[in-house]
């Protein structure tokens, strides 16, 4: 049976050529997500700055019909509603976020013809339906649980590149660090510019995408250690061209794999985890270009030479230069 | 590299099949299909927002926090009066109609009083509202008098506060990833997953914790506390139920300290082997609690836990070193739960459980549904598309890739942990990593039989330069996972649970298994090409 092969073999692809304006593209960008993200702000969800919770029992029906009620209230435009059965299968619990007002009073006034409009939405469909209740709520995140979670997150960056660093070189220790800035920066962007919720399972997805750009850095940059050591006369830029195309087919393979379950998960899935998937597949597409044109050009920048690594010929290293002068 | 001696095969063969059996009850109660009861069901524990669980809802009395304010009031201005220079003599103290009152003895004091009492009135917030209003009545007599607008902020801070020691207390029982949301003025929802003994957790939660030492007031006569007639400055407090002893007993009112001031809380045994807290105080604790204990020796002071006294030992002598230990008639169940309670804190306000009811998960079975689709779907399409690009070696990471979530599956059943949409975050990026752990193995042996290898190096050189990046990326995701377990809390704990475990797992079965398939397989066939 003849294989599949996404990438021809033996690629030669100049892709550090445009590294410049590459990299300028993307210091605007990583520019422009902050200052999205600043003057934007992010869509933070309910389970961030609290809301409203709209009790109600569905009188003389066997099941509330939580599917339907889950559209209807989200196409009123009030955002994505977290619906839970409450007791009996008949009773449901509505948690909202609150509308943005300029000052307490305008929320509250907001959060009243929110709560109206969704009253009367679902007395339209079933004219039965009891409100049991309307509460505030809090939000699910505590500013110490907030502040708890930056602070580990920032402890696994700075670790990781103490890793690196000692694997590979210091200067891969930052060029992996900035690759992974750059990645959140550029999601936490897309959430800023298209105000999609931003709720505490996109922050588990941020999460995913800074494990998935790592992996693919580090592919890479084991690909240019491995190719330091082997060709000592090659230029850095030149090499690197030569690591990133000796690890595009597996690059290509991997990315595509992932986004296949991701794109299913969007598409297939259901409403509520369409943010949480867009944010990984966007992840790892901005994950994988950078590792390319991040991590990797800031390695001549730093004046990364073959001498970083050990200079010293080892035996496989020779039987592997035989091998490649054989064929 | 592609040797593997029987006993290896064996080991490897016998952790998968444990791996697998241990996830065999969750697959099992996922499918909806009985579980034979004699057999060992370790389950995995669905999450609040994929399974539902248990809703409490608790509400606070805040009348109470007022009588508390009023309290620390009163002590904190008859320090204050006692520390002035000169030193102001007040009397006729009394907290009665929500508000305290007391004479300045000397009428030349009084507006030295009112300096006194001005900084200590002020509001904490910018906003330049007062917390107390000053008003003197007769000449003599100041009052204090509560503002809204102070009571309101010192009933958020308390709410504030209240959930916080809720949260802490719920995870200190190991019940994972609840959802803790204030709503109202003086209510707390909380959900947490499972339906597994909410009684415990009702009872964790009703409990104040508020430990106080206070000395007992020996001039009061028994026959008069036993009807209830206090001495001035005294208040008579009941033994607690399971107290050894009967009746109650009258303690001063003020002077005493606060048990709030503690570094740790564990619950131990004393010589006569009968369940004890030990309490450890942090240094201003141990500081106040040395002072009176130096000061009273001699004399009996009560051991006071919500209102009830637990015991009333004697100070034998000073307790310097800032421990204590609590006697009171425990069992290790209920010291254990009183040193949860201690360790988290004692709530500012009592709580009372005013509902309580079984509730669907956050997400909706309807949302579940398509998302377990969706991932059917994405896992058949990476399945085939491994198959097809990689042949024989695309069906071994396959099969790899299956076992590999069999195995996550059961090391998470095993160790009791919750899988929530966070954790399959976490699962997806670990199905990643093990995918492409493969694809890096199986390129690279591409390569090197491209440039010319025999099949038994190219598969060799394959395993072991693929090794080292899937080596470092996953050396890497630990690191993070570790750290975002050990400080993250909630929603990133989730993740990096999932995450550690399927690191391990994944090298395990991407990386080993695959290798002891492809060894049998070359040593079998002996293939003078490789179709990859």
């Amino acid at each position: 049976m003849k294989l599949l092969k996404l990438v021809p073999d033996d690629t030669n692809v100049k892709f550090l050529r445009w590294r410049l304006p590459f990299y300028i593209v993307s210091l605007i960008l990583m520019a422009a997500s902050w200052a999205a993200v600043l003057t934007n702000g992010l869509n933070l969800g309910v389970d961030f700055v609290g809301g409203q919770m709209i009790r109600a029992t569905f009188v003389g029906e066997a099941e509330a019909p939580v599917s339907e009620l889950r559209g209807d209230i989200e196409a009123l435009g009030y955002g994505a509603p977290i619906i839970q059965r409450f007791g009996q299968p008949n009773e449901v619990s509505i948690r909202m976020r609150l509308p943005e007002g300029k000052d307490a009073t305008q929320v509250k006034d907001l959060a009243d013809r929110m709560t109206n409009a969704i009253v009367a939405d679902m007395k339209r469909g079933h004219p039965d339906v009891r409100i049991d209740g309307v509460d505030s709520v809090s939000g699910k995140v505590s500013g110490e649980l907030f502040q708890t979670g930056m602070l580990a997150l920032l402890a696994a960056m700075v670790a990781i590149s103490i890793y690196i660093w000692i694997r590979f070189e210091w200067q891969f220790g930052v060029g992996a660090l900035f690759a992974l800035v750059h990645d959140v920066s550029l999601t936490l962007g897309l959430f800023a510019l298209t105000q999609m919720e931003f709720d505490l399972n996109i922050v588990a997805a941020i999460l995913a995408i800074i494990g998935y750009s790592l992996n693919d850095t580090i592919v890479i940059y084991d690909r240019i250690r491995e190719n330091l050591k082997k060709y000592r006369k090659l230029p850095v830029s030149e090499l690197l061209d030569l690591s990133v195309n000796e690890t595009l087919s597996r690059t290509v393979m991997t990315s595509l794999l992932t986004l296949v379950v991701l794109v299913a998960l969007m598409f297939v899935g259901p409403a509520s985890t369409f943010g949480f998937a867009t944010a990984i597949a966007f992840g790892i597409f901005v994950g994988t270009y950078s590792s390319i044109y991040m991590a990797a050009p800031i390695l001549i920048w730093l004046r990364v030479t073959s001498t970083s690594f050990v200079p010293v010929e080892s035996a496989t290293d020779k039987q592997e230069n035989i091998a490649r002068a054989d064929t | 590299m592609l040797d593997f001696p029987r006993w290896k095969r064996i080991w490897l063969w016998g952790i998968t099949l444990l791996g697998v059996a241990a996830a065999l009850p969750s697959i099992m109660m996922l499918a909806g299909q009985p579980w034979p009861s004699q057999l060992p069901d370790p389950e995995i524990n669905l999450g609040l927002d994929l399974a539902g669980g248990s809703h409490i809802l608790l509400e606070a009395d805040t009348g109470q926090v007022r009588d508390l304010r009023l309290d620390s009031m009163e002590e904190d201005v008859r320090r204050a009066m006692r520390e002035a220079e000169p030193a102001i003599a007040i009397g006729d103290i009394s907290t009665a109609n929500g508000r305290l009152s007391f004479m300045v003895e000397q009428e030349t004091q009084v507006d030295a009083a009112r300096e006194v009492l001005l900084p200590m009135t002020e509001g904490v917030g910018l906003t330049g509202q007062r917390d107390w209003t000053i008003r003197v009545v007769d000449g003599q007599r100041l009052e204090l008098i509560p503002t809204d607008a102070g009571l309101d902020q010192a009933v958020e801070n308390a709410m504030d506060t209240a959930t916080d020691v809720v949260r802490r207390r719920i995870d200190e029982l190991g019940t994972r990833e609840p959802t803790i949301i204030r709503s109202g003025d003086d209510r707390i929802v909380v959900q947490v997953p499972g339906l597994d003994d909410p009684q415990k957790l009702k009872a964790l939660l009703g409990q104040t914790a508020k430990l106080e030492f206070k000395l007992v007031d020996q001039t009061a006569l028994p026959s008069d506390v036993a009807q209830g007639i206090v001495p001035p400055g005294s208040q008579i407090l009941p033994y607690a139920a399971d107290s050894q002893q009967q009746g109650a007993v009258a303690v001063k009112r003020l002077g005493g300290i606060q048990g709030d001031q503690l570094t740790n809380a564990q619950q131990g045994y004393d010589q006569n082997g009968a369940a004890v807290v030990n309490i450890t105080f942090n240094q201003e604790g141990g500081r106040k609690f040395a002072a009176l204990t130096t000061a009273n020796v001699g004399k009996p002071f009560a051991i006071v836990l919500d209102g009830s006294v637990l015991s009333a030992p004697n100070i034998n002598e000073p307790i310097l070193g800032g421990q204590a230990q609590i006697s009171g008639g425990f069992n290790v169940d209920s010291a254990n739960a009183l040193a949860i309670s201690l360790r988290s804190g004692a709530l500012p306000i009592d709580l009372k459980v005013v509902e309580e009811r079984t509730v669907g998960p956050d997400l909706g079975a309807d949302s579940i549904r398509k998302g377990v689709l969706a991932l059917i779907v994405g896992g058949v399409a990476v399945l085939v598309m491994m198959a097809v690009t990689y042949g024989r070696f695309g069906i071994y990471a396959n099969i790899a890739l299956l076992l590999n979530v069999l195995i996550i599956l059961g090391v998470m059943a095993a160790l009791g942990s919750t899988l929530t949409l966070p954790g399959i975050a976490g699962f997806v990026l670990t199905i990643g990593t093990a995918v492409d752990a493969n694809v890096l193995i199986n390129e690279r042996i591409r390569e090197e039989r491209r440039r010319g290898r025999r099949v038994v190096q190219a598969v060799e050189v394959g395993y072991r330069e693929a090794q080292r990046a899937i080596l470092d990326a996953n050396v890497t995701n630990v690191i993070a996972g570790v750290l975002l377990f050990l400080f993250g809390s909630g929603p990133i704990r989730g993740f990096a649970i999932v995450l550690i475990i399927g690191i391990v797992t994944s090298v395990f079965t991407a990386v080993t298994l695959t290798r002891m398939w492809v060894a049998g397989y070359l040593r079998k066939h002996r293939p003078a090409d490789l179709n990859i």
